[in-house]
């Protein structure tokens, strides 16, 4: 039975910058493109190649030393430029410079509906697809031996200024369909597509075989994939579920349809600071700076893998990271504001009613990196309750995760939820607290006691 | 405002460690956060981040209590003249001018006393200066008979931040309302300074000038010593012409504090709405039970239970005490349960208890007390929830 869900909690921030639906493609291409390790928690990266090697498509960068059947390929073919570590040594990125002529390692897949479930995981593992595929709890790479009880994806994101997944999918029919037929060889539960419900159901979901197609209906964050879950079939302990981002899903489907690891993506260019927000083709692990050259406004900016509210911070000639969609810029906020918590505060967006932005209510806002206020004490209850629409006390969990009490948070639900999860309390939060970075560092330390 | 930034920007490095004021660092802080917000950005997690911060916070319901506040002002003047027959005479400006400068020192006494010993502490703690007290210097004068001598406000509010809030960890940890706290060791402390009929009305107990047959007692002393006649009419108990503390007499004034704070999605509605609905439940009781039993002493068994909302400080207590999110249940479901006792004990306290003619700061603190008992059995039933679901 498809699930039809509507949820009430949650806050879909206005922000300005939604990218068009304009598609560039050709133009703008990059050079140089990256793998990240630091995209990946709890993975120590071993080099295959040195410095200097000829790479083609789908061919290994690097593997987790610690679980060597976990493959990093080359999404461009060309040279492997740079090797850059940060303190300790530790690798940050392979940069890889492109031929532009992209020649692909041939994975010969032959028919899909021949092949045994441990060769559709061959397959991926040998082409660097695999770590397309994560699981919760903990958000981290599917671990192939783990028997799981549902594959989730998630048919649209509903963060702010995120790209429109109907509008990015359009006409890939055949790659998606083919993407689901390989994840229903890796597993014997149900895979999950939840749509967005607020609008009709788009013929491209209704073509796909093969799926259970849920809507859920509701403010941000009823795209991220810990809600849908919550509601659909939650986690208990012990319980793991898959879950692929649909683009990525393309890939997988690429690789049976074609026998190759085409990672071509189609991404948003959004935020407050493009001056021509739209969709780019492009491949994955790009350098932004070719795509965002004369796009972005003068002035001191923030340049954002992913969205505001749960991407990484990219230096301006950085790197798309392995699992975004999306650039943003938003304004950075490196300034004093006088009296800036005394006035009636027209350009500010708050959650609350405190500043009278609140008569505006279609009003797109500009907002900036600036904290906003000081760091206090979690003193003020019941708001973040309200955008967090899971059956979870959130600010009773988080305080369980600050004094490290694994016991309780287990109680408390803790495997239900990841970083993003947190991101909207982070948002509203009156005493400025972290939230994300102490969610990631108690499933750390839970996977850490684990083995 | 650049040159303020400038001069600002200048004298800091004198504040830094192993500046030659870095004794003042947390003044300085202090000072400079509360001219500008600071510079700082977003280093993990969300980029953005909502316009509200604490500072917003206390300053809406500051701003929420200037209605209650102004009236209170107002009212001290009124009853002032009104005790001595000259009121007729008196411009609105004279009488609000009275009231004004009874009024003022208190709040002086009250927000120098709390500022320097938060500061104080910051400095020795290292951290910044919780801006909390900009409420609780307010609350403090508001829930005070305008007669009570500053020395005493001095007192009772650094009991209240050194032993109620400081204690305890800081602001953000302490159990009880630092304000209600402040009131109840006065209470306990001077009880004659505290109550009685005489404390609500500047200037009432020299007896100096005071016309013939007035009383100055408050409508819940005339309920208590069953003396229905004099209570006041409804209409002025609501509008608030009636002694008693500073701000807490114009249920009209708190109302408009409320629904700003509803509005503002400052103050919880949950608490509030669930406070009322208690002492309107036990209030109506015993109406019915004085309504089937005619020949009960007791007066609270024969007054409306509605007037419990507008006698006392249930209004100012409901809207404004019970609701400090430190002090209070923190799951919504234990805000019900929370605010439906406070309202409870009130009715309990003024019409069983024939020590204390008043019960919300009673009730308060001791809802206060059990606030974490009750979060705690809301979370048991949710942890229940989630272990039940695994088994299936």
């Amino acid at each position: 039975m498809p699930h039809k869900i509507k949820i009430h909690k949650g806050l879909n921030i206005p922000l300005k910058g939604k990218a068009e639906k304009i598609l560039n493609q050709g133009q703008h291409q990059s050079s140089l493109f990256a793998l990240k390790p630091t995209d990946f928690p709890n993975l120590t990266p071993k080099s295959s190649l040195k410095e200097g090697d000829k790479v083609k498509a789908g061919e290994v960068v690097f593997f987790d030393k610690n679980k060597p059947e976990l493959k990093f390929t080359s999404p461009v073919s060309g040279t492997l430029k740079s090797i850059v570590r940060g303190e300790r040594r530790k690798i940050l990125e392979f940069v890889i410079e492109s031929n532009n002529s992209q020649e692909y390692v041939q994975f010969n897949p032959g028919n899909l509906s021949g092949l045994s479930r441990e060769q559709v995981k061959e397959l991926l593992q040998n082409s660097g697809i695999w770590p397309y595929l994560r699981q919760r709890p903990f958000n981290i790479i599917a671990n192939a031996s783990d028997t799981h009880k549902a594959i989730f994806i998630s048919g649209f994101d509903s963060s702010p200024i995120a790209p429109d997944y109907d509008y990015i999918l359009n006409g890939q029919e055949t790659d998606f369909q083919k993407g689901i037929d390989a994840l229903a060889k890796l597993t014997e539960g149900k895979i999950h597509v939840t749509v967005n419900g607020q609008f009709p159901i788009s013929k491209f979901w209704t073509s796909i075989k093969g799926i259970e197609l849920n809507t859920i209906s509701g403010p941000h964050p009823a795209g991220n994939i810990g809600t849908q879950i919550h509601h659909i079939d939650p986690l208990n302990k012990g319980e793991v579920i898959w879950h692929i981002n649909p683009q990525d899903l393309l890939i997988i489907g690429r690789l049976f349809n074609k026998g190759v690891y085409d990672a071509t993506k189609i991404i948003a260019i959004a935020g407050s600071e493009v001056l021509k927000p739209s969709y780019y083709k492009i491949i994955a692990g790009t350098s932004i700076d070719a795509i965002l050259k004369d796009n972005v406004t003068p002035g001191s900016n923030r340049f954002i893998s992913g969205n505001p509210l749960t991407g990484t911070e990219i230096g301006k000639n950085d790197f798309l990271g392995f699992y975004h969609h999306q650039i943003s810029v938003i304004p950075d906020g490196n300034h004093y504001e006088f009296l800036g918590w005394a006035l009636p505060g027209l350009d500010k967006f708050s959650f609350s009613r405190s500043y009278f932005s609140w008569l505006m209510p279609t009003k797109e806002f500009k907002i900036d990196t600036n904290i906003k206020g000081g760091k206090r004490a979690l003193m003020i209850t019941g708001n973040f309750e309200k955008v967090f629409p899971m059956d979870i006390y959130p600010m009773q969990l988080l305080k369980a995760m600050i004094i490290e009490d694994i016991d309780l948070m287990e109680k408390l639900g803790i495997y239900e939820v990841v970083e993003e999860d947190f991101a909207l309390c982070e948002f509203i939060d009156t005493s400025k607290t972290d939230m994300q970075t102490i969610v990631r560092k108690s499933l750390d330390l839970i996977v850490k006691e684990m083995n | 405002m650049k040159g303020l930034r400038n001069y600002l920007d200048k004298i800091k490095p004198n504040f830094k460690k192993g500046g030659k004021l870095e004794k003042f660092h947390s003044l300085f802080d202090a000072m400079e956060t509360l001219f500008f917000v600071p510079n700082k950005v977003t280093t993990s997690g969300s980029h953005i981040r909502d316009a509200i911060d604490m500072k917003r916070t206390m300053i809406i319901v500051v701003l929420a209590l200037v209605p209650a506040l102004l009236f209170g002002m107002w009212n001290v003047g009124y009853h002032h003249f009104l005790m001595l027959g000259q009121y007729a005479g008196k411009s609105f400006l004279e009488v609000f001018s009275f009231g004004f400068l009874k009024v003022l020192p208190i709040i002086i006494a009250s927000y120098v006393t709390g500022l320097t010993i938060e500061i104080i502490f910051a400095q020795i703690k290292k951290h910044d200066v919780p801006e909390g007290f900009f409420v609780s210097g307010m609350l403090i004068p508001l829930i005070l008979p305008v007669t009570t001598p500053i020395w005493m406000v001095v007192l009772a509010t650094a009991f209240a931040v050194i032993i109620g809030v400081e204690a305890f960890g800081g602001a953000g940890m302490n159990i009880f309302n630092p304000a209600l706290l402040a009131r109840a060791f006065l209470f306990f402390a001077y009880p004659a300074q505290m109550s009685g009929d005489k404390v609500w009305i500047s200037g009432l107990a020299s007896g100096e000038g005071v016309i013939d047959g007035f009383s100055g007692a408050t409508p819940l002393a005339h309920v208590a010593q069953n003396e229905l006649s004099k209570l006041s009419s409804f209409s002025d108990m609501f509008f608030g012409f009636i002694p008693g503390s500073i701000g807490e007499t114009s249920t009209l004034a708190i109302l408009l504090g409320a629904i700003f704070l509803i509005w503002t999605g400052v103050g919880s509605w949950k608490i509030m709405v669930s406070g009322v609905l208690g002492v309107l439940s036990l209030g109506l009781l015993f109406q019915w039970l004085g309504a089937i039993h005619p020949d009960i002493q007791n007066a609270y068994f024969h007054i409306p239970a509605y007037y419990h909302l507008v006698m006392g400080g249930f209004a100012f207590g409901i809207v404004f005490m019970a609701t400090d999110p430190v002090s209070a249940a923190q799951t919504e479901k234990g805000k019900w349960i929370y605010g439906f006792l406070i309202g409870v004990f009130v009715v309990l306290i003024r019409a069983l208890n024939p020590a204390y003619p008043e019960g919300v700061m009673l009730a308060i603190l001791l809802l206060n007390a059990w606030a974490s008992l009750i979060d705690h059995y809301v979370i048991e039933a949710n942890i229940k929830k989630r272990l039940k679901r695994a088994k299936i």
